[in-house]
């Protein structure tokens, strides 16, 4: 089969590609929105998933910078393959697929299926490969990689090494994404009576100017333009509920990083407010916004919208929502609205949100001191 | 073994389905009726637990039977992101196929619940599954994808952080999704061939987890009842035109039950509607404060209807009246809702506690108990003389057999 260039986001398919392997990819890679090209991509899904499992590496390189849609139809025809090779008693290819796994200039989604699939087909092989997991782009890679480290930790306090198991722990907590890991070591380390720093660790941000109560009767507070969102200059003044109202500073101590309107403003129903901070990036780059809220918010970044979400209290959790946003180099305006409506249940007090930056992985990106402000801009 | 009934009411429905297939929420006909005769009443684990299967991951929907396979979904990972759609051999559990794939939306959701909430549906060649994430996928009976939707991509302020739950529906060739919560609150008919929007109607943006039902005339047309916050919408789902509404609010968690032409709303309690022949119109004949149904949907059975509240008390009244006529305390509470088949009513509660109850003695009579020791809150499915029933960890089939 010869060698075929797709030109598809420069995704080349290698070795293994023919002419209407490469037309069916390319059908399941223009699968857009509401269902566009659906019908197409199902009959290209037959073509691939007739394929032998040589195809599955190339199947997984198609997925580099794949919409959902289409990864999640590409993985359709990985599935299908390998699970019928593997029914009938055939091998993957082992080695291809380790390459492609360890190749972190593909995708994070296809190098975690890949690991899966070694796992499947030899689970010593795929054991093997963990321990060199722990900085890796995927957030499912790495968690094998700090659970290992966990266990070994764990049998290092076990039999009274507490030096080496702070240190395995510390290791751990550095490559750790998942909160639930993170958790777990924390309070292994504070047990063993080390501090962590779980704020910094996430990157939560932590230093704010407030401003409100502004209405939210009839929860139309969510859409009106207030005052803020005009000019969020830190000398301006606004028509509050009660007169005018400023920016005051607010920093929280919450080691998640909580900003609780509640605390200036009191436990007030009804009512909208908004917090601003400004964050230093070293450079212009890629990164999240991941918002936890349990009120009505709108978020922006140097005066853009992000997105915004009109619930109300069904519930919150850290990394809520994660917004892709482009930083610029030096200072970045981030602007918060949160909206506290009506209801009157114990449940419904919280007037609050917390946010981080932080890169795709999950690895918390931290603001420069604002000092270095304008260095940073030049 | 089964009855012949049921034939005639699937005459008009999907030609891969037969009778004695479980193919969506509470049955073929969305009400919780089996067919089915000798199944177990007293039961024992020893003696009916004819398999027990692991699950790779978590999930409170009801699994479906098509023949002699079942199908259920699960969602897996730290994070609860795989989607699995697996394929079980009913005569002993193996698994025959599994299927995962990544979330596409949010898999936030209450800790009771899951991203596997919503039940599948089938219309007997093709398989429609979709998760609390919005994620749908359409699968052949072997497991092929034949097509997808993510719903969040596409809307994205349509989810819940509390875990969506409504299940699919199929009314002819229409699939229908019923997405509601408090922002982008919408249903969609879907070409269940391709997956395409036919029609998008906005819903009320209050989060919402009943399921619709569908309504046949004896003509063979069909009606979509979508309950929500604001009463019944009843539309035509070849347009998603609404043709009628009653609209004295309905309950948002469990769903109405239709018998013949009498649907009876988890509204003010219980509330009984006539529905018009010309399916235009509607009449209230009576609404009970005493009937509440609480997470469990309601089921007519004969010339009962029965409801159970969150405090696990099953009451049973006239249908005709609403005059309550008996109550009975059940070991709850229930996440999911109750079949009958036999004159016996199933339940399994959170607890795991399978709980049968004889529907024809004179106020009813628990007969049966049996300890699964997991968490349960799907709804059973029952076919081919066996109940099947799914917690986050094992799939159960429970009938007079012992293992194969």
């Amino acid at each position: 089969m010869a060698s075929v260039a797709l030109g598809l986001g420069g995704v080349s398919l290698g070795q293994a590609a023919d002419g209407e392997f490469a037309r069916a990819v390319a059908t399941l890679r223009a699968v857009g929105g509401e269902g566009q090209g659906n019908e197409a991509a199902g009959q290209a899904l037959q073509r691939l998933a007739k394929g032998s499992p040589e195809s599955i590496p190339t199947l997984l390189e198609s997925m580099d910078g794949a919409n959902p849609f289409a990864s999640n139809y590409l993985r359709g025809a990985v599935e299908v393959i390998a699970g019928n090779t593997l029914a009938k008693g055939g091998s993957l290819p082992l080695v291809e697929l380790g390459e492609f796994l360890l190749n972190k200039s593909h995708d994070t989604k296809p190098r975690a299926m890949a690991f899966d699939l070694i796992r499947r087909a030899d689970a010593e092989a795929a054991e093997r490969l963990v321990p060199g997991l722990l900085s890796d782009p995927s957030v499912d890679l790495r968690r094998e990689a700090v659970t290992r480290l966990l266990g070994q930790a764990e049998g290092l306090a076990n039999t009274d090494n507490k030096p080496g198991a702070v240190l395995l722990y510390r290791q751990a907590l550095d490559a750790a994404r998942d909160l639930d890991q993170i958790q777990r070591i924390s309070a292994e380390l504070r047990e063993l009576g080390r501090k962590v720093d779980l704020t910094r660790h996430f990157g939560f941000l932590i230093d704010w100017e407030v401003v409100g109560p502004f209405h939210n009767k009839g929860r139309a507070g969510f859409a009106e333009v207030f005052g803020p969102e005009k000019d969020a200059g830190l000398g301006a003044e606004y028509a509050g509920l009660e007169g005018k109202v400023g920016w005051k500073k607010y920093s929280t101590d919450d080691e998640y990083g909580m900003v609780d309107f509640n605390e200036p403003y009191g436990a007030l129903k009804e009512v909208t407010g908004y917090a601003q901070t400004e964050f230093i990036s070293a450079s212009d780059r890629p990164a999240e916004l991941r918002l936890g809220c349990k009120n009505a918010w709108k978020i922006w970044l140097n005066g853009e919208l992000v997105f915004g979400r009109d619930e109300y209290h069904r519930g919150m959790r850290i990394d809520q929502y994660k917004l892709p946003v482009q930083l610029r180099k030096g200072a970045n305006t981030i602007l918060v609205k949160a909206c506290q409506n009506e209801q009157k249940e114990e449940w419904t007090v919280q007037w609050q949100f917390q946010l981080r930056v932080c890169d795709a992985t999950g690895t918390a990106i931290h603001s420069l001191p604002k000092k270095n402000a304008e260095v940073a801009a030049k | 073994m089964k009855r012949q009934l049921m034939i005639v009411a699937l005459a008009g429905s999907a030609a891969g389905v037969f009778a004695g297939d479980w193919t969506g929420f509470r049955g073929p006909l969305g009400n919780g009726l089996s067919d089915e005769v000798g199944l177990p009443v007293k039961l024992s684990a020893e003696k009916h637990v004819a398999w027990k299967t692991a699950l790779p991951g978590k999930g409170l929907s009801s699994p479906l039977v098509l023949g002699d396979r079942v199908f259920v979904t699960a969602s897996g990972g730290t994070r609860q992101d795989r989607l699995q759609i697996l394929c079980l051999n009913a005569a002993d559990g193996s698994v025959i196929w599994k299927r995962q794939f990544w979330v596409m939306g949010s898999t936030m959701c209450h800790k009771k619940t899951s991203v596997a909430a919503p039940t599948p549906v089938t219309d007997g060649k093709l398989l429609f599954a979709i998760f609390s994430s919005n994620d749908l996928f359409c699968l052949d009976l072997d497991g092929n994808l034949k097509w997808l939707r993510g719903l969040t991509v596409d809307y994205p302020n349509a989810r819940n952080s509390l875990g969506m739950a409504s299940s699919l529906v199929l009314a002819g060739d229409v699939l229908v999704a019923q997405v509601e919560n408090d922002s982008e609150s919408f249903v969609a008919g879907l070409n269940k061939t391709t997956g395409g929007n036919l029609w998008k109607i906005d819903r009320p943006k209050s989060a919402n987890w009943t399921t619709a039902t569908v309504r046949r005339d004896k003509a063979g047309k069909e009606q979509v009842l979508l309950q929500s916050g604001k009463g019944i919408h009843a539309i035509n789902p070849a347009s998603g035109k609404v043709e009628w509404h009653y609209a004295d609010g309905a309950a948002t968690i469990p769903s109405s039950a239709l018998a013949g032409d009498m649907l009876f709303v988890p509204s003010h309690g219980l509330t009984a509607l006539k529905l018009g022949a010309d399916g235009k119109s509607f009449e209230q004949k009576w609404r009970s404060g005493r009937l509440r149904p609480g997470t469990a949907s309601p089921l007519v059975h004969g010339r009962k209807v029965y409801s159970l509240n969150n405090a696990g008390v099953l009451a049973c009244a006239d249908v005709d009246s609403g005059n309550r006529l008996w109550q009975l305390r059940l070991d709850g509470p229930f996440g999911g809702s109750p079949v009958v088949a036999d004159n016996h009513m199933y339940i399994f509660s959170e607890e795991g506690l399978a709980q049968v109850v004889d529907l024809t003695a004179p106020e009813g009579n628990v007969v049966g108990k049996m300890d699964l020791g997991e968490m349960i809150q799907c709804s059973p499915a029952v076919s081919n003389g066996a109940l099947f029933v799914r917690s986050n960890g094992h799939i159960w089939k429970i009938s007079r057999k012992t293992r194969l």
